[in-house]
């Protein structure tokens, strides 16, 4: 068997390529000769596929995409923007987080478990890689209808993973969501995000500065996992036998992953690492090109040196593996014994595969210079830059779905009201998008770590930065920093509402997640992204990306929050069936003393019930409409940017001064199912008389944005109306906790044993 | 903060070892890590083995575990009299271990659950149980896939006639244990197992609701310092 080795190319320019089997484009294929002024051997054509494939290069997205840094708001919180393995922001007290969503969504769908695991394997490397502890998860999730059968399929499995991985490593998975709706079926999202840590001062990037640096590959063995268009190359080359079916979704390890997340962190404490970089998407080849791309431009590897699983593997397979729990780190000469030190004490193996070397000034400008040599033999030598930087970039065209106009027309006013408004509540929060995700998150850790402050059913999830425990020093990054903050995390997104308006609904989906983190107290900071669309080749499917993007920059700039990263999916369809446009927002925020986090829900008896923020009659893409009369039509409700940015005001300042027993955002469902989850989550009933400002339906099942729901303590309601009035900020009070039922004065009353069945009841009933 | 000290294993795979040493040190002793690849107790008073995935823990919760280093030091001291309390994991390895009788595989469901359980603590003549009233009701954090306490019939008698069931599930028993077993001890009553995580209750602002589960650190402290 021949090795396709630079010279042979040079030797043999007229061989034919499979670039189009591995997705290339002929055009795309002729800039790689272009650039290297030769055909590209089998190894480089492996590297540039994978980094030029849509997952690794953003082409589709990335002109659009520019907009979050060309309208970032000015923020002095953000230490490290787009671009990073992850975005960093200062969050006090020297103290950063690090965060970040990404998706995993059709792994998923093929191997549900495996798919769902590796998902959070990759974002947790993705936070280490930036010098932080990981300290939390969280997943949003999307199925087809719960009651599908191949919802059954796809959501246990998913969700078995998930708990699989998860809790194995040792982070406590603190929120996310669960969404039902038919246009998931066949393309079900798993996005998953994860947050972590840092001294401020101690972030790592993704670099290979310093000539003479060695590059060490540590974490799991190399094998032939995920490797998708690698056999056509390996097959087509070189050997017609060896084109074994190879499994394409990874295999995860959490047990490798928890060590490793223990020797970075020792690593970095002990200051031997340069620059770090997460092998994910397209392993080895990204993680050497994107290095080197950001040190000097200069590199040799040698591949043969990787550690194999499987040792027939060819080089252009061990390029293009994805492998799980793998890291690469620049290390100086003086420091690679320490190194090689502290991986052996986590049993993690960690090999020397190459060196960081110099360009001259020619090769410089020519994108730098990386050589991989194979037994010998030059494998690959082209310029890492055009690899990792100048990949292809396209602006397709987009237009307005020609349905479009009918669909906002549809508006919900024609629908039939309830009659009886009671079974009209009992119905909704019976509906799987409302009811009980108790028996997902269940199997989920949400305690470990102990620093967990709140967590599911909670609008937010939030975390004590930095514990204490006496008679032992911290844990984290760097030195001890004792602090009182915290950190809070939701997220939000609801593709019925991006279907009618990708603009407004991207920008609802990034209020929730805004309002969801200031019920808990926290004001909001930061924000990341998981965008998941349909085939970026439709114009239309890029009508509501381009949209999307742009209502989300729009929005992050009025509310001062920036984007500090994400993730694009994109062909997320079934045939030519895309999914309904789904922009999933994650908000960050910080609260200066967690120990003035506001639980969710009614949590005291005798409080006073007040909404916060005003009712219009708001049904377009309604949960009523969905659950009621299966409608999709008219548009989403009012964006109200600057109520939000009020109301979250009300919220965390009430918060610190602790004139709040309970809270609880408004959102799917409207006020009814806000009271009705308030007294099943806190554990008392209320008695409430709805402010008549309209018909009792509209103030019970409207979704009208910028409201909460929240409970002042006893004595604390003329502070707290002032605070209100002072913002202008309509509060309402409604009334009093307390009771074994929610009472809505000559509306409805439900005693909480049957809104508990009723809410807790329809998951179980299906998948348990 | 006593003198009292009380080593906390960390093996690979642990994940709950700074939440017991943070248990250790808010009940006023001092918690000590010790290394699971080390022949060596660092002369402590007691012992916490941890929640976890010891080793991967793929093959059998604690079926690696009990072969560890320090584990050589461990049973015979344990056997000895040195206080030890398992949680969870710590559990599972004490059953791998034979320091306790019987043996958890998975939960009925094939679920993992986490979850605020209510219980009642049985015994609170153990070494790390007295602190509280006898039959004294707490809810403490669960978490695990493989915690359905199981042993033969003679196992269970003994357990039930010796009093050495420690703390039992109320309500729905969430894993399908016999006899709704959240936690037993050893004759002596210096070594207790537990599935519930009293660890992740012993800060209001913090896991479960309350501080039901600081009782058992607390006991141990009083018994050292008394000792």
């Amino acid at each position: 068997m021949s090795t396709d080795s630079v010279k042979r190319a040079e030797q043999t320019p007229d061989e034919p390529q499979p670039y189009a089997e591995l997705g290339m484009k002929q055009d795309e294929y002729l800039r790689v000769r272009e650039i290297l002024g030769r055909r590209p051997t089998s190894s480089e054509l492996a590297i540039y596929s994978v980094m030029w494939s849509e997952h690794c290069s953003y082409k589709s997205s990335k002109v659009h995409l520019r907009q979050f840094a060309a309208k970032a708001p000015a923020s002095d919180a953000l230490l490290v923007g787009m671009g990073e393995n992850a975005g960093v922001v200062e969050v006090g007290d020297g103290w950063a987080v690090t965060f970040k969503i990404e998706s995993h969504n059709h792994p998923s769908y093929v191997e549900p478990h495996q798919g769902a695991a590796t998902g959070v394997g990759g974002i947790v490397r993705d936070i280490m890689s930036m010098g932080a502890r990981p300290v939390a998860v969280m997943d949003t999730l999307r199925f087809g209808p719960a009651d599908a059968p191949d919802t059954r399929r796809v959501l246990p499995g998913v969700v078995g993973g998930i708990g699989f991985y998860g809790n194995c490593l040792g982070l406590p998975n603190i929120g996310g969501e669960v969404v039902f709706d038919d246009c998931y079926i066949g393309n079900p999202l798993v996005n998953a995000l994860c947050v972590g840590v840092l001294r401020k001062d101690q972030i790592k990037l993704a670099t290979a500065p310093g000539p003479g640096n060695q590059v060490i590959l540590f974490g799991a063995r190399t094998g032939p996992d995920g490797i998708g268009g690698a056999s056509v190359l390996a097959s087509a080359t070189f050997d017609e036998e060896s084109a074994a079916k190879r499994p394409s979704v990874q295999v995860g390890d959490p047990f490798m992953e928890k060590l490793l997340i223990e020797c970075c962190l020792e690593l970095f404490a002990a200051d031997v690492v340069v620059g770090i970089q997460d092998l994910g998407a397209a392993g080895v080849s990204c993680a050497t090109t994107e290095l080197a791309a950001k040190g000097t431009g200069g590199m040799t590897v040698r591949l043969d040196a990787v550690p194999l699983r499987d040792e027939t593997l060819r080089p252009e397979e061990i390029l293009m593996s994805e492998s799980q729990e793998r890291m690469m780190a620049v290390v100086t000469p003086a420091n690679v014994a320490a190194f090689m030190e502290i991986c052996r004490k986590w049993d993690v193996p960690a090999t020397v595969i190459g060196e960081v070397t110099d360009v001259t000034p020619e090769e410089a400008a020519r994108g730098g210079r990386l050589i991989m040599t194979w037994h010998g033999e030059t494998i690959v030598d082209l310029p890492p830059r055009t690899a990792a930087d100048e990949g292809p970039v396209y602006d397709r065209p987009f237009s307005e779905p020609l349905t479009q106009a009918a669909l906002n027309e549809d508006a919900p006013d024609r629908l039939a009201r309830p009659t009886d408004l009671r079974a009209a509540l009992l119905q909704l929060l019976g509906a799987p998008n409302i009811a009980s995700k108790e028996w997902v998150t269940s199997q989920y850790d949400r305690y470990v770590r102990g620093n967990t402050v709140l967590a599911t059913p909670a609008d937010s999830g939030m975390i004590r930065i930095a514990d204490v425990v006496p008679g032992l020093p911290g844990d984290g990054p760097g030195p001890d920093g004792v602090t009182t903050r915290g950190i809070a995390l939701a997220t939000d997104g609801n593709g019925r509402y991006a279907r009618l308006d990708p603009y407004a609904g991207a920008q609802l989906a990034l209020a929730e997640a805004y309002r969801n983190v200031a019920t808990g107290g926290a004001r909001p900071l930061a924000v990341t992204n998981c965008l998941n669309f349909g085939s970026p080749e439709d114009p239309e499917v890029m009508w509501q990306f381009a949209e999307a993007v742009r209502g989300l920059a729009d929005a992050c700039k009025t509310l001062g929050v920036p984007v500090t990263g994400g993730n694009v999916s994109f062909y997320n369809q079934t045939g030519s069936t895309a999914i309904n446009p789904t922009p999933v927002v994650g908000v960050l925020g910080v609260i200066d003393d967690v120990s003035h986090r506001v639980r969710p829900g009614f949590t005291e008896p005798g409080a006073r019930v007040v909404l916060l923020g005003e009712t219009d009659a708001e049904f377009g893409g309604s949960e009523w409409a969905h659950v009621a009369h299966g409608h999709l039509g008219g548009l989403p409700p009012a964006v109200r940017l600057e109520s939000e940015r009020l109301l979250a005001e009300v919220l965390v300042e009430a918060a610190a001064s602790g004139l709040l027993s309970g809270s609880h955002d408004l959102s799917d469902g409207g006020l009814g199912v806000a009271l009705a989850e308030a007294c099943l989550i806190g554990g008392y009933g209320c008695r409430v008389i709805l402010p008549g400002t309209a018909d009792a339906f509209t103030e019970l099942f409207s979704e009208s944005t910028a409201r909460a729901l929240v409970a002042v303590r006893p004595g604390s309601w003329d502070r707290f109306a002032e605070l209100c009035a002072k913002r202008g900020v309509p509060a309402c009070a409604l009334g009093e906790t307390g009771g074994e039922s929610l009472v809505v004065e000559e509306v409805l009353e439900i005693p909480l044993t049957e809104l508990r069945t009723t809410y807790e009841g329809t998951l179980p009933a299906i998948f348990a | 903060m006593s003198s009292a000290r009380v080593g906390v294993i960390t093996f690979p795979g642990s994940l709950d070892d700074r939440d017991a040493a943070r248990a250790v040190g808010l009940a006023g002793a001092v918690p000590v890590p010790l290394w699971h690849d080390d022949h060596d107790l660092k002369a402590v008073d007691a012992v916490v083995l941890p929640g976890g995935f010891s080793y991967g823990d793929y093959l059998r919760g604690g079926a690696i575990a009990r072969f560890a280093p320090v584990m050589t030091e461990l049973i015979p001291a344990a056997r000895a009299g040195l206080p030890v309390l398992g949680i969870c994991n710590g559990f599972q390895i004490l059953c791998e271990a034979h320091l306790l009788p019987g043996a958890l595989p998975r939960n009925g469901t094939l679920h993992f659950v986490c979850r605020d359980q209510r219980m009642r603590i049985e015994n609170n003549s153990t070494a790390w149980t007295s602190d509280y009233a006898k039959d004294q009701e707490v809810v403490i954090p669960i978490k695990h896939g493989e915690g359905r306490y199981v042993a033969d019939a003679a196992t269970l008698d003994a357990l039930e006639r010796g009093g050495l069931v420690v703390a039992r599930y109320l309500g729905e028993n969430p894993n399908g244990a016999m006899n709704d077993i959240a936690g037993i001890s050893n004759e002596a009553g210096n070594i207790v197992g537990l599935m519930p995580h009293p660890e992740h209750a012993v800060e209001e602002l913090i896991g479960a609701p309350g501080t039901d589960g600081l009782g058992f650190f607390t006991s141990i402290l009083k018994k050292l310092v008394n000792a």
